[in-house]
C-alpha cells in the first residue's frame, strides 16, 4: 500500500514537472526575452527611466515593425523617441554579446512574436511573424 | 523497496530542478541586523571581549554635481550603496531599477542616502553621471541619491570594503565583473546588510531591514554620546 502510494505520488510529481522541463516554440519567445532582453528592458518590458526605452505598449515597436529583427540582431544607436520620450543611448549588450548575433531567424521570430503579442503590443501590418519573413528582414540589413 | 522509497525524493528534486517549485517561507524581520565583516577580537583578548566591528575605510568621492561625499558627510545617515557603470550591459539596469524601487520608498527620508559608485571612471565622467541620474529620474540637486566617482583603484578597494565584489574582468560584458550586491551601511559606517539586487526576495528583505537600522540609529542618537577616551 505505501509503495503504491509513493508510486502514484511520483507519477503525479513527474507529470507536474513536465511543463517545466519541456519547452515548445510558443514559450521559446518568452524564454529568449528572459535570457536576452529582460535584464535591461525589465521583466515586464517596462524599461528604465529615460535610460532604456520600454517595450511594453511601445509605439516604436508598432512604427518600426520591419526593422525589429535587425535591431534584435545588431542593436540600435542614436536618438529615438518612444511614446513621446527621447532616448539616446546605445543599445547595450548586443554589440558585446555574440549570442545576439547567433540568434537564429526562428529564434528572432519567436522572440518578436512574443513581444508583439504581450504588454499591449500588437502584431505588425504583416500579422504574426514567420521565419521566412524574418529571414527577409535580416537579409535587408545585410545579415541573415 | 529501498529504491522505491527514494522515488518521491527524486521527484521533488526534479521539480526543483525544473524551476517549478518556487517561493520559500517568509522569514521574520530580525530585531537587529548583524555586523558584516570582522567581529572577532583581533588583539588576543580573552573570551567575552568585544571587538570593534569593521568600518568602511575613509573615502573622498565626488558626486555628479561636483560635491564631496565622504564618511563625514554620510555620518549619522543609513546608506545603501552599489557599484555600477553607465554603459554596463549586464546586470546594472536591473540593479538600478531595484535601487530605484528602494529609493522611491525611502528617498525622502533625511536619514537615508543612496550612493552609486562607478567602477568605470574613465568613461563615466561627472557629466556622464549627471546625465545618467537625470535620465533615471533622480537627478534633482537635492536628491538623496548620489552618483559618485573616484579612481578605478579607489572604486575597487571600496567595493571590496563593502563586500560587493567588483573587479576588472576581460571576459565579462563591459570588461568589469561585479556581483549586483547592495551594501547597507549604518549611521556609524559599519556594513550591516548585503543583498543580491537580482533576487526580488532579497530586495524585499532589504525593504524590511532598512527600517530596523533606522530605528537603531534613532535610539543611538537619542542617547548621550559616550565620552571618547
Amino acid at each position: 500500500m505505501p509503495v503504491r502510494f509513493y508510486l502514484h505520488l511520483t507519477l503525479v510529481a513527474g507529470l507536474l514537472t513536465l511543463p517545466g522541463c519541456f519547452t515548445n516554440n510558443r514559450n521559446q519567445g518568452e524564454r529568449l526575452y528572459g535570457q536576452h532582453c529582460a535584464s535591461c528592458h525589465g521583466e515586464q518590458g517596462q524599461g528604465l527611466g529615460q535610460l532604456i526605452p520600454p517595450l511594453a505598449g511601445s509605439d516604436y515597436l508598432a512604427q518600426h515593425s520591419y526593422e525589429l529583427a535587425c535591431i534584435v540582431r545588431w542593436g540600435l544607436r542614436g536618438p529615438i523617441v518612444v511614446n513621446g520620450v527621447a532616448y539616446n543611448q546605445q543599445m547595450l549588450g548586443v554589440q558585446d554579446t555574440a549570442s545576439h548575433h547567433h540568434l537564429s531567424p526562428a529564434q528572432v521570430t519567436n522572440l518578436l512574436n512574443f513581444l508583439e503579442s504581450h504588454w499591449g503590443n500588437h502584431p505588425g501590418p504583416a500579422g504574426v511573424r514567420t521565419i521566412a519573413g524574418t529571414e527577409a528582414e535580416l537579409r535587408a540589413c545585410g545579415q541573415q | 523497496m529501498m529504491r522505491l522509497k527514494y522515488l518521491p525524493l527524486a521527484a521533488l528534486l526534479a521539480l526543483a530542478g525544473c524551476g517549478a517549485a518556487g517561493g520559500s517561507a517568509d522569514t521574520d524581520t530580525p530585531a537587529t541586523l548583524p555586523y558584516v565583516g570582522n567581529t572577532e577580537p583581533t588583539d588576543g583578548a580573552g573570551q567575552g571581549a568585544t571587538a570593534a566591528p569593521t568600518k568602511v575605510p575613509p573615502f573622498r568621492l565626488h558626486d555628479q554635481d561636483g560635491h564631496l561625499v565622504t564618511n563625514q558627510s554620510l555620518a549619522g545617515k543609513v546608506y545603501l550603496t552599489d557599484f555600477f557603470f553607465a554603459t554596463c550591459p549586464g546586470i546594472c539596469p536591473k540593479m538600478q531599477s531595484e535601487m530605484l524601487k528602494v529609493y522611491k520608498q525611502f528617498g525622502t527620508n533625511p536619514k537615508v542616502a543612496f550612493i552609486s559608485e562607478t567602477i568605470d571612471p574613465d568613461h563615466d565622467s561627472l557629466a556622464v553621471l549627471r546625465d545618467y541620474a537625470r535620465r533615471l529620474g533622480v537627478g534633482t540637486p537635492g536628491s538623496s541619491w548620489r552618483f559618485v566617482r573616484a579612481s578605478r583603484d579607489t572604486a575597487f578597494t571600496l567595493a571590496a570594503a563593502y563586500f560587493t565584489g567588483a573587479m576588472p574582468d576581460k571576459a565579462a560584458p563591459g570588461g568589469i565583473a561585479h556581483s549586483g550586491t547592495f551594501a547597507l551601511v549604518d549611521d556609524q559606517g559599519h556594513v550591516r546588510g548585503l543583498y543580491d539586487s537580482l533576487n526580488p526576495q532579497e530586495v524585499s528583505r532589504l525593504q524590511k531591514e532598512l527600517p530596523v537600522l533606522l530605528a537603531e540609529a534613532k535610539t543611538r542618537q537619542g542617547q548621550p554620546v559616550a565620552a571618547q577616551p
